[in-house]
């Protein structure tokens, strides 16, 4: 095992993905001579050249769009955003084109590309830079979607995602990007995360806290807080959303009985109305309490510190949100 | 698509009368006369299909402007590539798609080029390097970007022609695929269809400056041609295309046709947004097939008898391909789900509206 960061995990993958194959190339803004705007592809361009790593200019649904005919002309582009705040720019591109054209040719031309960047927000940078964009891809048929919250399963899952034959957007985190973890070493041979399977990321029996992202890291912190408190709490990480792990989403819920969503992003058709609308629909029975989410309050991201934190998820809901639904005055109240 | 086979210009034609013809074969014209008949009475039949309910949808005739086809994929090689808007037809059938496929995908049958899943706007035929057929106004022109860059990065000898209409350059995609194929000199030509109209628009009323005048901030050389003569533009394509295969990167064209149709199949032919005697002139006087029928009448390189000969070939093409749609059957049931994904992951799950756990509904 190596302890490296997240950040050094996703150049990692790429490095060994571009050296795998040559049709994968990186492009976005600042990818080449700047090594990524948060330093990701750092040492590509020197490594692979200027054929493969390519510095767009900021226009993104043009470099969006690009990147779909670069796929649909045979290669395995991997477009970088600098925040997914901007690709909102290329929606058009990532929903009409990339998400439909396999459907649409009847099967003749598949979409072989990843969409990549951070999701979601970091520190005081207000309401343009700081939103959570995962229901906006996932909404789509026909796009995969990816949010590692660990170094190990950014290496493992931006692998699987360069190496899927359909159009994945991989949703990195700021904050992430300085975190350590394990991760097995280069020499242990092809580290791939298969899309699609959830990870639990605590073992616990009596409520479970299903999330994803760098969201992983707030339940993890909040199983700590109710475990002080005598209460045994289970962290299920989806870490893909499409294709999603509805065998292990069941699974936890059959365990504790009991479920928290946590999520970065808004409430309202959020992920964690999909997660409650397949539970109740697959494990209604199993169910002792009604199924809570912690999201972003239902507003823009304030720049204010204290607004900015009182919109944000943190333990302490969680740890509310887990109360709730045990029933119970926890500690934390 | 045309026969070359034989050179044959006829002594003692006036000058006059060969004005213009210069440069083709006397079959070469007479084959690019018949294909462009070929696109009209195809059209006509969508038309009639159209208005008995055989085809649904949205459904834009080409008529009008068969030499902008011709002109701009006749020249092309098989593994050149096309890409263009929703008014598709024709542009497919030039690029050698199968009139019969064609056809079917407007009856949404699965034998359709696109097995009745894309429909009139959406013609694709991956082998005919046809890649469609796309509904967003300017989307396609990124698109085209992106396989120009896959051309160059694999060092292929190719080229990618990208037909918008001229309603397309007023969009933001427009502006960022011409600066990137400008800068990474892409090997694209990118063709405006520049029939005056965004739909019920007139482009004058919704640009400052000209089609042609359009891509000269972005650094892509630009060129503009009468696209309802067929040899005046199938001249300046091959001219483009040698440029373009010589790494001088992308190319623009202004290609100045006309909608003899409406819009779409939904749209009146004309009304308030142009007149009718605006139209009628222009159907009398800048139909691409009769001025280049005359052409070759004046040559005497035609005759009268030839014409229906070609007319009544080109018809029974397209009658076939209505019976064969017609006779095509519809997508099987377990279809509405195929092709969503090109890779079904091993764990996972990929679609949420819980028809997989109830059964055959």
């Amino acid at each position: 095992m190596q302890t490296i960061t997240y950040r050094e995990a996703l150049n990692q993958a790429l490095d060994e993905e571009m050296e795998r194959d040559d049709t994968v190339f990186l492009m976005g803004e600042e990818v080449a001579e700047y090594d990524g705007a948060y330093k990701v592809s750092k040492g590509l361009l020197e490594k692979f050249g200027d054929r493969r790593v390519v510095d767009s200019p900021i226009a993104e649904l043009g470099f969006a769009g690009l990147g779909v005919g670069a796929a649909m002309g045979g290669l395995r582009p991997v477009i970088e955003f600098m925040t997914f705040n901007f690709s909102i720019l290329a929606l058009d591109q990532v929903i009409n084109s990339a998400a439909k054209t396999f459907y649409m040719t009847g099967g003749q031309i598949p979409v072989p590309m990843v969409f990549r960047g951070p999701t979601g927000a970091a520190l005081q940078l207000s309401a343009q830079h700081s939103q959570a964009c995962e229901t906006w891809y996932v909404h789509a048929p026909g796009i995969k979607l990816v949010t590692p919250g660990t170094p190990a399963d950014a290496k493992g899952l931006l692998k699987a995602a360069i190496r899927d034959n359909d159009p994945v957007a991989f949703m990195e985190g700021e904050l992430l990007y300085n975190v350590k973890g394990e991760v097995p070493d280069v020499d242990d041979g092809d580290f791939v995360i298969p899309l699609g399977k959830a990870d639990v990321k605590r073992e616990g029996s009596d409520v479970s806290i299903i999330t994803h992202g760098k969201m992983v890291h707030v339940a993890l912190q909040a199983a700590k807080k109710l475990e002080k408190d005598g209460v045994d709490a289970e962290v299920l990480d989806l870490r893909s959303l499409r294709p999603l792990d509805v065998e292990a989403i069941l699974a936890t819920v059959h365990k504790t009985n009991r479920v928290v969503y946590l999520e970065e992003g808004w409430p309202y058709a959020g992920i964690g109305a999909q997660i409650a609308a397949t539970i109740q629909e697959e494990a209604f029975d199993y169910l002792d309490a009604p199924i809570l989410r912690v999201t972003q309050a239902d507003v823009p991201m304030p720049y204010a510190k204290n607004l900015e934190q009182m919109a944000k998820p943190d333990a302490d809901r969680v740890v509310r949100a887990c109360n709730r639904v045990l029933y119970r005055n926890g500690s934390a109240d | 698509m045309t026969d070359t086979s034989t050179m044959s210009r006829e002594a003692g034609k006036g000058d006059e009368s060969m004005a213009g013809l210069e440069g083709f074969e006397k079959d070469q014209l007479k084959g690019f006369l018949k294909e462009m008949l070929l696109y009209r009475r195809f059209e006509e039949k969508a038309e009639e299909a159209y208005a008995i309910g055989k085809i649904g949808g949205f459904c834009h005739l080409h008529i009008g402007q068969e030499a902008v086809a011709l002109g701009f994929i006749g020249p092309l090689r098989q593994d050149d590539y096309v890409i263009t808007a929703y008014r598709d037809h024709t542009q497919a059938l030039a690029k050698g798609v199968d009139p019969n496929g064609v056809m079917a995908e407007l009856y949404g049958r699965d034998s359709g080029s696109a097995r009745g899943k894309g429909g009139s706007m959406h013609i694709f035929d991956v082998e005919k390097g046809f890649m469609g057929g796309h509904g967003i106004v300017g989307a396609q022109v990124p698109l085209a970007a992106g396989l120009g860059f896959a051309i160059k990065y694999r060092e292929e000898d190719r080229v990618c022609v990208c037909f918008m209409g001229d309603a397309a350059v007023n969009q933001g995609a427009f502006h960022e695929a011409l600066n990137m194929a400008a800068i990474w000199k892409l090997p694209v030509l990118f063709v405006v269809e520049n029939n005056e109209y965004g739909m019920g628009t007139a482009f004058s009323r919704v640009s400052a400056l000209p089609v042609k005048e359009r891509a000269a901030g972005l650094g892509v050389p630009a060129h503009h041609v009468n696209a309802q003569d067929i040899l005046a533009t199938w001249t300046l394509v091959e001219e483009l295309l040698e440029k373009i295969r010589a790494g001088e990167g992308p190319q623009y064209v202004d290609a100045r046709t006309y909608r003899f149709k409406g819009h779409s199949m939904s749209d009146p032919v004309s009304g308030t947004y142009r007149s009718k005697d605006e139209v009628e002139s222009k159907v009398k006087q800048e139909d691409p097939i009769s001025l280049l029928r005359d052409r070759l009448f004046d040559a005497e390189f035609l005759t009268e008898d030839e014409l229906e000969e070609m007319d009544r070939e080109v018809r029974a093409v397209v009658d076939e391909a209505a019976e064969f749609a017609e006779e095509a059957p519809f997508p099987a049931r377990e279809e509405l789900y195929n092709h969503v994904y090109s890779e079904v992951n091993e764990h996972g799950r990929l679609f949420f509206d819980g028809r997989d756990r109830e059964g055959e509904d």
